[in-house]
């Protein structure tokens, strides 16, 4: 990996950082899973504190395999809604072939969302209510900012199913799950090329390792503070990351 | 696994190591690292997993090990593949460093795989990549050779895919297989996208993908529109927004062991 030129970003913090972090880091990466599936003292809520927008009602999630649903399905309303706002208001002079792949990814989210919502009904929809949202942060105007909001949305997405797959009990949720992640990991990769063409990074090394080939995974705790950004409604997540145990 | 005894068993081995990471708490520890530490250390995570569960790897499961094996068999396919079409001249300048990031990418999961089933490690076969004749230009038409990929990756998520439910007594090595199938598809999509096609798969058929009907069976079963037990394409079919052959490409369907091996068969030698 010495040939950095085609790199459209920097890792030299984490390069440099590699080699003393290599000794420590088989440790590491097996207390960070424990902590994720055995500390719960200090895991009380996850949301964030002091914020300054308008409380909305508090939506706790229920707990096991059920809980992991409702977790997708708020991540899939947020990102179906992601882009039907990128279509509600086109960016200037928006390509067609843009024009079709935002048309593409809306579409697939949005049948996630439908999935969700249909196939767990009782189970998740009961649980966790149509959410609603704020992109105040995201400048919809500006083709640049809604490839990189869209490409970050895609990558929380991938690492989220990615990180929660072992605490599935049921196969079939599993299989599901699965079924999805790739699709959203197909359009990341699409994202990236977009942003950085003909490059490697659609897969490049803050994405996916050099040394071992994987793909991101981020535990339910890394991601709903990020979702919960843009939701209005309070996620409370603490029974949930509480009741998850690898299967 | 108890994964609260292996947590009291580290600090044994390296009672500094929260020493060592003193700058971070536990918890934020575990939140900004976990991708980064679970991905350089997968070796080691799957090596003590596997210790912890099950002794040796000699005493893995039959079914994890049978799951290894299998996904080592393709990503040694993969991997000569790309290795013998390294820097071939016949790919577009454009093109060569996504080539070479997959060509490294498949090597390092041939060696993630080796290190996990160590001497249950199948040896690499010989290969074919004419498909027994099939493909005559393999090598010297990038159209020949990108068409291959594609199939290659696309097959490659939908048969680690198949495998999920398998792993699911082992966590660990579930989460590393879950990520080794997420980079498949990145690969896919890329190619894909360098091919022209879409990201993602569109239908049940070779020709659908742009590719020659002999590879059809690495398609059969995407054109499904059913997903756990509802129709998306009828529940969504007052959307205008939504297509068909949205609800199609909105999900990747699996394979199993059974169908993925006559679809490489051809390939190995």
């Amino acid at each position: 990996m010495e040939n950095v030129t085609n790199r459209p970003e920097t890792t030299s913090s984490a390069a440099a950082s590699r080699r003393s972090f290599l000794r420590v880091a088989g440790a590491a990466a097996v207390t960070g899973g424990l902590l994720t599936a055995c500390s719960h003292a200090d895991e009380s809520s996850v949301t964030p504190n002091g914020s300054a927008r308008a409380a909305g009602p508090t939506i706790s999630l229920p707990t096991g395999d059920v809980g992991i649903l409702a977790f997708a399905y708020v991540l899939e309303q947020l990102e179906a809604a992601f882009y039907e706002m990128v279509l509600a208001k086109p960016y200037p002079n928006m390509s067609s072939s843009d024009m079709a792949l935002w048309s593409d990814i809306r579409g697939h989210e949005i049948i996630h969302r439908a999935l969700f919502k249909a196939a767990v009904g009782a189970g998740t929809a009961a649980n966790v209510p149509d959410l609603t949202f704020n992109f105040s942060s995201i400048d919809f105007n500006n083709r640049a900012d809604v490839l990189s909001n869209a490409e970050a949305f895609e990558k929380t997405g991938v690492g989220a199913y990615n990180g929660a797959g072992k605490y599935i009990k049921d196969a079939g949720y599993l299989t599901l799950a699965g079924k999805i992640v790739s699709v959203e990991t197909r359009h990341h990769s699409i994202l990236r090329e977009l942003q950085y063409p003909y490059s490697d990074a659609f897969a490049g090394p803050t994405i996916v390792t050099s040394d071992t080939g994987l793909h991101l995974a981020y535990e339910p705790t890394f991601v709903l503070p990020i979702a919960q950004k843009y939701i209005n409604e309070t996620l409370d997540a603490s029974a949930l990351v509480k009741s998850l145990t690898p299967a | 696994m108890n994964l609260q005894n292996l947590f009291s068993e580290i600090e044994k081995v390296d009672g500094e190591i929260f020493d060592r990471l003193a700058h971070v708490s536990r918890r934020s520890l575990f939140s900004s690292l976990t991708k980064k530490t679970i991905a350089v250390a997968a070796p080691a995570i799957m090596a003590s997993a596997l210790t912890k569960s099950y002794g040796q790897s000699s005493a893995l499961p039959q079914g994890v090990k049978d799951v290894l094996n299998f996904a080592l068999a393709l990503e040694y396919l993969e991997f000569t593949f790309y290795d013998y079409g390294h820097n071939l001249a016949m790919i577009p300048n454009n093109y060569k460093p996504a080539f070479e990031l997959i060509r490294q990418h498949e090597q390092v999961h041939v060696r993630l795989l080796k290190s996990v089933l160590g001497s249950e490690a199948i040896p690499m076969p010989k290969f074919d990549f004419s498909a027994k004749g099939t493909f005559m230009d393999t090598f010297t038409n990038f159209a020949t050779f990108s068409a291959i990929a594609q199939t290659f990756e696309d097959t490659g998520v939908r048969a680690y895919k198949g495998q999920a439910p398998n792993l699911q007594a082992a966590p660990a090595i579930l989460q590393v297989a879950l990520q080794i199938h997420a980079t498949e598809a990145a690969h896919a999509a890329n190619v894909r996208y360098m091919r022209g096609q879409k990201g993602w798969i569109t239908g049940g058929t070779a020709a659908m993908q742009g590719l020659p009907s002999v590879v059809d069976g690495s398609y059969k079963g995407e054109e499904n529109t059913v997903q756990a037990g509802v129709d998306l394409a009828s529940a969504l079919a007052g959307d205008s927004r939504i297509t068909p052959a949205m609800v199609m490409q909105a999900f990747d369907e699996p394979l199993t062991k059974e169908q993925v091996l006559p679809l490489v068969a051809p390939f190995f030698a």
